[in-house]
């Protein structure tokens, strides 16, 4: 059963690309994109118990800095990729240990003000930032002399990088670590009482989700070839956690198919009209009271539900 | 000299906003443990009742507004706490998300019906021009504001700790469970709490109105300065509320006058040295 869906995953990934046209190749590469942010997020959400409210941050950090560094300081595409994720990487480091003093809503919270005030920077530091009208421009790098520019090459980029994201972040998750993780996560004190460190798990945490919302950012400013600050906002936060949490938080899989979703909607809405915040709201309240434990977890104790009164 | 007195004076009218913000914020995250991201939208909705009452009725008192969208906002409160909030008791990051997606419906709403262009809101007419003080010259609305946030923190101090409704609210903040067993109905106490505090936020919306105006994103301008305050002063402590207005008040006006590119970064500052060695807050309790 397990292989089968492996299978038709495998299958729906590799084979519709050589069919569909540019819009779906373009579509299904904005959502590998999202899907690691969202997998990122879902590590501190899911996997952490610590509900940030400010993942954007480092999508948004990354970004600015490749688009900066390639755009204004005339780096090479290889050098700045490292530079933005070490950067971005190292910023979680930091926000980390302010963030993780707290827990609970105070974490939120911390996160939450973190994130605004790197938001208001991007907007007023019009200097660096160019403000609210973004860094335009900007060029996708040629890994091996390959050009990414067409929708195609670039999807199959998208997807070797979403591939190695996933397996990374599922080795993470059931590694040893990733045990000591969940224990922090439900019994913070009894792991405590065994001699973990349940802070310093968590900050490691924190610092690796940091580090694959940094690879999404990175992905995300060489697709739109272009930065604004939007995507620092609390909006582009909620969006990446409405996914997980539709998606079911603390699943592998949930998470992406939850950010598949909800870019479909916004996709598919800011064709016909313009109140996708709106209506993200509504999601949001609609999952919240309707489905807490997401779509996928919902789905699944559904059909098993069903197979147990079929027998 | 004349700078850092206006500045000075600024920064105490921004801090008296911030605490008409962040006093509800915090009453209703010390009682109800939630952290109601919507606080900001309901602030921004009082401004934008404000603009439209005054601008359809000229020469509307401001503080008939104040009272009036106060009073509408704390209706609207009231419905989402009881509609909505009340449905999720035992799930409080549930509460936040749905405070979030709340906070996204009323500003894109807003958005909707006021359109993307800022509204003034007028300065009344009496309070139009200049008081001198001592030679120097301020702006008479922006003194009579940190009057009204200081005459709110008395009103609020004397409700919380020398009426029986406050009483009864300190023994929900304590202790929930006990204050249920004695008899105190806390779920109304919840409701009324979430409505003056979002009925605040309001009425802070409509007196910050002359100073800031209606536009749109003012909720997520005003909602992270509101964050910082209560973490700087602690949460669901109204004397930390007080004081970390002033502190943010005082650190932000400063920091845009001087630094105006660095603004943001400065109010990292003291948040960061706040939690790093006070992390519950200034007068935060342990474990609230």
């Amino acid at each position: 059963m397990k292989w089968i869906g492996i299978a038709l995953l495998a299958g729906s990934l590799l084979v519709p690309p050589l069919f569909a046209g540019d819009f779906y190749v373009n579509l299904a590469s904005q959502i590998l994109i999202a899907a690691i942010f969202a997998l990122s997020l879902n590590l501190l959400v899911g996997f952490g118990g610590m509900t940030s409210l400010g993942h954007a941050s480092y999508l948004g950090v990354a970004a600015y800095i490749c688009a900066l560094l390639t755009s204004r300081y005339g780096f090479g595409h290889g050098t700045a990729a490292l530079l933005s994720i070490a950067g971005t990487t190292a910023m979680a480091a930091f926000f980390g240990l302010i963030a993780l003093r707290a827990s609970g809503l105070g974490f939120l919270m911390i996160t939450l003000a973190l994130s605004q005030v790197l938001w208001g920077l991007a907007y007023r530091m019009s200097n660096v930032t160019n403000g609210d009208n973004g860094i335009a421009g900007l060029t996708r790098p040629a890994p091996f002399g390959i050009s990414l520019d067409s929708p195609i090459s670039f999807y199959w980029f998208a997807l070797i990088v979403a591939t190695f994201a996933f397996v990374m972040m599922t080795i993470f998750v059931s590694s040893a670590f990733g045990s000591s993780m969940k224990g922090v996560r439900d019994q913070p004190r009894r792991m405590a009482a065994l001699g973990f460190n349940p802070w310093l798990i968590r900050w490691i945490t924190f610092v690796y989700a940091g580090f694959w919302g940094g690879v999404s950012g990175l992905l995300y400013v060489y697709y739109h070839k272009y930065i604004h600050p939007t995507s620092l906002s609390t909006t582009s936060s909620a969006e990446a956690l409405l996914g997980v949490i539709a998606g079911g938080s603390g699943t592998l899989g949930g998470p992406a198919v939850g950010a598949a979703l909800v870019l479909l909607l916004k996709n598919y809405v800011s064709a016909y009209l313009e109140r996708w915040n709106m209506l993200l709201g509504l999601v949001f309240l609609f999952i919240v009271l309707v489905m807490p434990t997401g779509i996928v977890p919902g789905v699944s104790s559904l059909t098993a539900r069903l197979r147990g009164g079929s027998r | 000299m004349q700078f850092w007195i206006i500045q000075g004076l600024n920064s105490l009218s921004l801090g008296g906003l911030l605490f008409l913000l962040s006093s509800g914020f915090s009453l209703i995250f010390g009682l109800m443990r939630l952290a109601n991201l919507t606080h900001g939208a309901f602030f921004m909705l009082g401004t934008y009742f404000a603009a439209t009452a005054m601008r359809a009725h000229d020469g509307l008192n401001i503080w008939v507004a104040a009272v009036g969208a106060g009073i509408a906002v704390a209706v609207i409160g009231g419905l989402f706490e009881r509609l909505v909030l009340t449905r999720l008791k035992a799930n409080p990051l549930g509460q936040v998300l749905v405070t979030l997606g709340m906070s996204f419906i009323i500003s894109d709403a807003c958005l909707m019906f006021w359109g993307g262009d800022s509204i003034p809101v007028p300065t009344p007419q009496n309070l139009q021009s200049p008081t001198r003080v001592l030679g120097f010259v301020f702006p008479t609305y922006r003194l009579v504001l940190v009057g009204c946030a200081i005459a709110t923190a008395i009103l609020l101090y004397f409700l919380i700790e020398r009426t029986r409704l406050g009483a009864m609210i300190r023994a929900g903040v304590d202790d929930r469970q006990m204050a249920r067993a004695v008899g105190i109905p806390v779920s109304n106490l919840f409701t009324l709490v979430f409505c003056l505090g979002a009925g605040i936020a309001g009425a802070g919306g409509v007196l910050g109105g002359p100073i800031l105006s209606a536009y749109p994103g003012l909720d997520a301008d005003m909602l992270p300065l509101a964050l910082i305050v209560v973490i700087l002063g602690g949460i669901g402590s109204l004397l930390g509320a007080f004081v970390g207005s002033f502190i943010v008040g005082i650190i932000y006006t400063f920091g845009t006058a001087l630094f105006p590119e660095l603004a943001y970064i400065i109010l990292f500052l003291p948040m960061i040295f706040v939690i790093a060695f006070r992390p519950q807050g200034l007068f935060g309790r342990v474990g609230a």
